[in-house]
């Protein structure tokens, strides 16, 4: 990953479909990529469909107190007597929605630095590293609880946002350290000196080749994200309305879920992160090894 | 070499700057009155409200300037003062932090320590051997992508829950006043256990998972196959492999270090440990900003001081940053 200079190819047009084909050829044949991009696809339909099939508030009094899972209620019930099924669909959709909010956040905010950083120099390099490096070495989590605790009514867009303008920084120093080795390669020379503006030569020089790379950051973004908003949530800082999995995990630990082993309440909404997570991390060094050639097993 | 701590420090002096800065600015520029929602969310008689509500306005010095506010909030902050709990009835924020701070340290410091070391070495070991390597890989990646706070309620369970062999909650028993006692020392580190082993079992997971695709780089540089090609044994190479690996885990160390501690926060809160994170929960609750934000600061100087022990870790790893050349994380 440190090394990925996977897509450094200036003849393009002509190869792309075929280098497209490849990348599909070695997708399918890649265990790692097909098992982890099932277990996003399910989860994703858990968020889709999970609330259609149980419509109405999540937080609802519906069933027996505490009852372990059975036909009716999948997942059991909590102590109140709340659906954990629904509870585990909504919080679901949540979570794919913070990672999906927060990550593209947190990765618009950190290609543009790190494009701009990297490809500009100088001065300007030196204040966007300065940045980079000051809300880098500011921990997120500690930052994010001093901010939310403020807002009185939270939602869980406003949450992504706040977890999008913080988590960008590795994001922008690993793109800068992209830029910067092709900012200096010869067909960029050439679009410069043929008079083309700097964001066309980002956008169409520079950014089309270091596509997988940008594509695996965001990915790691995604996941990076959903454990942020996992941690905000189980102290209490979430959103104030519905449900997310870290509130689960938060509740269940509250009301006492451990002592009494009501295993069903707490272990679906750690399985669901973990399960989303975990895949996205491996389908990342499964996509490395797809885009870069060097990573292949023989 | 001057140069490269000189440039850290000042990276170092300027973050607190901000930090310090945002947490100054944030109840006084967010949405909303801070002396408002506080006065709202108070059990008090009506007739207590505009006392109630001066005195907040003069806790927060919001009748001065805006200028005269900051400085008055830099001269408090250099001299220790974050002002007092709201919920331990007025105590000293610092003081409450600091009756804390030991027991997040005891969890903190041993659990990085070792799970640096023995992720490090596993991962050393695993690379590049088929059964090993195949066996933790995906091991590995479900510690890493779990979230702190439920490897931690997992380990509660089965321990404290359903063997029953560990305490579920607390920094020690509930039955004890803290003495100089060997009953009370053998009940702090059987409280310590639990919160010790998931954390460390999380962070283990990510350093070995690092460590071997570091390694894994490494014993294809051109060094070790020349080292191959001469004949040099495995052993030999996989250990000065296994020192150019350790340059980017010395890094890694200070990258994860904000996401180690939020980690620790939020594992305290699950086994009700009497750290600096249960006093977080019970300050978020309580609406305790104070409190709040000097947990905020203490955090940054933690992370601070932290980094900049990296940082000197770091020179004494790589012999780069001694002579001038600029290192790998310079």
């Amino acid at each position: 990953m440190m090394n990925a200079s996977p897509t450094l190819d200036p003849s393009a047009p002509i190869e792309s479909v075929s280098r497209r084909r490849e990348i599909l050829y070695f997708a399918i044949r890649r265990p790692k990529v097909l098992v982890s991009g099932a277990i996003i696809l399910l989860f994703l339909g858990i968020g889709i469909f999970g609330p259609i099939i149980r419509p109405g508030d999540p937080n609802a009094f519906v069933g027996p107190l505490g009852s372990p899972p059975d036909s009716t209620y999948w997942f059991g019930t909590t102590s109140f007597g709340q659906d954990v099924f629904a509870q585990f669909a909504y919080g679901v959709r949540a979570t794919f929605l913070a990672g999906f909010l927060g990550g593209s956040i947190a990765a618009i905010i950190g290609m543009i630095v790190g494009f701009v950083a990297g490809y500009t120099g100088g001065i300007v390099d030196e204040v966007l590293n300065m940045i980079t490096n000051i809300v880098f070495v500011i921990p997120t989590l500690a930052l994010l609880m001093v901010v939310t605790a403020y807002l009185s009514a939270r939602g869980i867009v406003v949450e992504a946002l706040f977890i999008g303008l913080t988590s960008w920084p590795w994001a922008a120093r690993a793109i800068r350290a992209q830029t910067f080795s092709l900012a200096s390669r010869e067909f960029v020379d050439l679009a410069r000196i043929s008079g083309v503006p700097s964001p066309r030569v980002i956008f169409f020089e520079i950014a089309p080749n270091m596509s997988s790379y940008l594509f695996l950051t965001y990915i790691l973004l995604f996941g990076g994200a959903i454990l942020i908003a996992a941690s905000l949530d189980f102290i209490g800082l979430g959103p104030t309305e519905g449900v997310s999995l870290g509130l689960m995990m938060y509740n269940a630990v509250a009301w006492g879920a451990l002592p009494l082993g009501m295993w069903w309440w707490f272990l679906p909404p750690g399985i669901g992160i973990t399960a989303v997570v975990g895949s996205l991390y491996v389908m990342n060094v499964g996509l490395d090894e797809i885009f870069n050639p060097r990573l292949r097993e023989m | 070499m001057g140069r490269y701590f000189g440039r850290k420090l000042l990276i170092y002096a300027l973050t607190f700057f901000v930090a310090a800065s945002i947490d100054w600015m944030i109840p006084r520029f967010m949405p909303g009155d801070p002396v408002q929602s506080l006065l709202s969310r108070s059990h008090v008689t009506p007739e207590a409200l505009p006392a109630l509500q001066a005195y907040y306005e003069n806790l927060f010095g919001l009748d001065k300037t805006i200028l005269t506010q900051y400085a008055n909030f830099w001269v408090a902050l250099l001299h220790g003062d974050l002002g007092r709990s709201v919920y331990l009835s007025g105590t000293p924020v610092t003081n409450v932090i600091m009756g804390a701070l030991p027991y997040t340290l005891a969890l903190l410091v041993p659990a990085i320590l070792l799970s640096w070391w023995a992720g490090n070495k596993f991962g050393a070991i695993a690379a590049r051997r088929k059964v090993l390597d195949n066996g933790f890989l995906p091991i590995g990646y479900i510690l890493t992508a779990m979230p702190y706070m439920w490897l931690a309620i997992i380990v509660a369970w089965v321990f404290g829950s359903v063997l029953g062999i560990l305490p579920i909650s607390g920094g020690y028993s509930f039955a004890m006043e803290p003495s100089l006692t060997l009953a009370f020392f053998g009940s702090l580190a059987s409280h310590w256990i639990m919160p010790f082993m998931s954390l460390f079992l999380v962070m283990f997971g990510g350093w070995a998972i690092g460590m071997r695709n570091v390694i894994i780089y490494e014993l294809d540089a051109d060094y070790s196959r020349y080292l191959g090609s001469l004949g040099a044994p495995s052993g030999l190479i996989r250990r000065y492999a296994y020192r150019n690996a350790l340059l980017p885990q010395v890094t890694g160390l200070a990258l994860q270090l904000g996401v180690i501690i939020a980690g620790a926060l939020v594992t305290e809160i699950v086994f009700g440990y009497p750290g600096i994170g249960k006093l977080l929960l019970a300050a978020v609750q309580n609406q305790d900003y104070f409190l709040l934000q000097g947990i905020f600061l203490f955090i940054i100087v933690g992370v601070l001081i932290a980094n900049f022990l990296v940082d000197i870790a770091y020179v004494y790893v790589d012999p780069r940053t001694r002579v001038g050349m600029r290192g790998g994380a310079a």
